[in-house]
């Protein structure tokens, strides 16, 4: 078995997300080789080479990868993919993007945003916003496959001493092209792997009432998220929505504000160890998967907690 | 130009599935069915292009059961032309989804498809950007905007870090999220004009297509429960429990 890695990154560095998909390939077993595809990415492929356990490390540094577009990118994974037994990447909007095409090209199916490896052809995935947890075992001869964060703990980053070469393959595409992006700037940490996530719903009313979330995120070191109608109603961008088709968070401590607790935003959240919810409504259904519950008016709540910690 | 939309009839998101007894799969007797939402997307994005005077034919297309008709006139009701039904009452697997909708790219020749990003069912994530590979088509992925110029389209896509916009040549691939367009309802009037349109059944066969599984469902259960947690009096008893019983803070 051997099994390509495609590394997330943004060309200067190596995003941890990776690191939990190695501990899935290793669970699946076999040697492990890690692409980078980018621009100028030398120092993503040097963070590569160390992470503990890694067999080689394979670098594209072409323009044609710069923006890990999914066209040369579904192109590069397979052709360099098609002589391994398994494909892995993160379940990242990047991954998302490009392996369903990889998988289409070599002619197999995907198994998307497994949660536990049981063997080298069997996972575990949850369905239907997570209400159900399907076991599949896929017959294809190459396994594609993304990997859910929360499923796995990190490998150790330090301590490996993989080989690194270059690829020479070029896969440019005429026919898509990065047009401009709008990135969120935000000093907080990432929702995907914060310790502690504070997430405001409907009931902040507007975005500038988020500020109380972000004063008791800064207190605690905290990622700030939020539900699909906190951003549809525009409070905050969308890059901080937690669900079933927004982003998968699992910490220590989860704190809901103002959420009702549907199914779709509890896919996202109901692994997390500890879970509070505030909300001024007693029946809300977040209350049946919290921890500890507060019955309180989050205007009050939030600054008191805030002033507590 | 002619736009062609892919819908899926999945469980209405409302409905929390439950696991059959024998773990075999989720139990969908008697469970309310209804379009999957980033579907009712797809389909809204192109109605809203042919009021733009961008779009001159929307073409719907489903591939399922016979009961699958149901979203197909919906999406006629919302503003289709015609629809396509490609029946089965196999179980599918994606590539297969994209190998027919393949087949149909091919014969109906569109310079726009629209899907939803993702089956609420599944949770797969995988048919558009399949397609596009089979096709040879450039993608626009979890768009939430979708502008037409000429022979070209910007699709702007949310992604983990915020948006992105990506150019691509037509005839190109989108896949909505939710914040690309706030779905209509159908009015009576146009529920029963869409009885009216045309709906061509085809099976996979006529298409050519071979349905193949690789993928077995060993076995489906429930997710692990929370115990049932407490209610706290106040913020004081909140912070003393996260620090002395919970240890998070
Ligand atoms: C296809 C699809 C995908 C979806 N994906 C997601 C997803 O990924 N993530 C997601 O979150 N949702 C998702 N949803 C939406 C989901 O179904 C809910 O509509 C959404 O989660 C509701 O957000 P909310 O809890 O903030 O709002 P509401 O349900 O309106 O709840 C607001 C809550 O705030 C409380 N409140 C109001 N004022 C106060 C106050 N002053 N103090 C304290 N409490 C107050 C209210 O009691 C209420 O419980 C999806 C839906 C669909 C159809
Ligand atoms: N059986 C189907 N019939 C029509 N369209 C489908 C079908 N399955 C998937 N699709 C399309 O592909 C999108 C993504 O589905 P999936 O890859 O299953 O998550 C859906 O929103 C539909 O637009």
């Amino acid at each position: 078995m051997s099994i390509l890695l495609i590394a997330e990154h943004d060309n200067a560095t190596l995003n941890v997300a990776t690191l939990n998909v190695v501990t899935a390939a290793k669970e699946i077993g076999g040697d492990i080789d890690i692409l980078v595809a980018g621009e100028g990415c030398g120092a993503v492929a040097e963070a590569a080479a160390k992470i503990e356990g890694i067999n080689k490390v394979i670098v594209a540094d072409n323009a044609a990868y710069t923006y890990q577009i999914a066209e040369p990118m579904g192109d590069l994974v397979a052709e360099l993919g098609a002589d391994y037994s398994h494909i892995l990447s993160a379940a990242t909007t990047t991954g998302k993007d490009f392996m369903p095409r990889t998988a289409a090209l070599l002619d197999v199916n995907m198994i998307s945003d497994i949660s536990a490896v049981e063997s080298a052809d069997t996972f575990v995935r949850p369905i239907y916003a997570g209400n159900a947890i399907a076991t599949v075992q896929s017959s294809d001869a190459i396994k594609v496959i993304t990997v859910r964060g929360t499923g796995f703990d990190p490998a150790a980053g330090e301590g490996g001493s993989a080989t690194v070469e270059a690829t020479d393959i070029v896969k440019a595409s005429a026919i898509s092209a990065f047009v401009g992006e709008e990135l969120a700037a935000s000093d907080r940490p990432d929702l995907a792997a914060a310790e502690i996530v504070i997430s405001g719903g409907r009931g902040m009313g507007n975005g500038d009432n988020f500020e109380i979330l972000y004063k008791v995120a800064d207190k605690l070191g905290a990622a700030v998220g939020a539900s699909r109608a906190a951003v549809d109603a525009g409070f905050v961008p969308n890059d901080m929505q937690v669900g079933q088709t927004g982003k998968i968070v699992a910490p220590s401590l989860y704190i809901a504000v103002g959420i009702s607790g549907a199914i779709q935003h509890l896919a996202g959240m109901k692994d997390s160890k500890v879970i509070v919810a505030i909300n001024k409504d007693e029946e809300a259904p977040i209350f049946q998967v919290a921890d500890y519950g507060l019955v309180a008016d989050l205007f009050d709540a939030v600054p008191e907690l805030e002033s507590m910690i | 130009m002619k736009v062609l939309v892919a819908v899926k009839r999945v469980i209405d998101y409302n409905v929390k599935v439950r696991v059959k007894p024998d773990n075999s799969d989720v139990d969908l007797n008697n469970v309310k069915m209804a379009m999957n939402p980033f579907c009712e997307i797809a389909v809204e994005e192109a109605v809203r292009l042919k009021e733009k005077g961008v779009a001159t034919e929307i073409v719907v297309v489903s591939i399922g059961p016979k009961v699958a008709q149901e979203q197909i006139r919906t999406s006629l009701a919302l503003g289709a032309d015609r629809g396509i039904l490609i029946e089965t009452d196999e179980k599918l697997e994606s590539l297969t989804v994209a190998k027919l909708l393949k087949a149909v790219v091919e014969k109906e020749q569109p310079q726009l498809v629209v899907l939803g990003k993702q089956s609420i069912d599944s949770d797969n994530n995988q048919t558009g950007q399949m397609l596009g590979a089979l096709t040879g088509l450039p993608q626009g992925t979890f768009a939430s905007e979708v502008a037409v110029d000429g022979d070209k389209v910007n699709v702007t896509r949310e992604v983990d870090a915020g948006l992105r916009t990506v150019g691509l040549s037509l005839p190109a691939i989108v896949t909505t999220d939710l914040r690309l367009n706030e779905p209509r309802y159908a009015s009576l009037p146009n529920i029963m004009k869409a009885k009216r349109k045309p709906l061509e059944t085809v099976t996979p066969a006529d298409l050519g297509v071979e349905i193949k599984s690789t993928q077995t469902l060993v076995k489906v259960t429930p997710p692990a429960q929370r115990s049932a947690g407490i209610k706290v009096a106040d913020v004081a008893q909140l912070v003393e429990k996260l620090k002395t019983e919970a240890k998070v803070l």
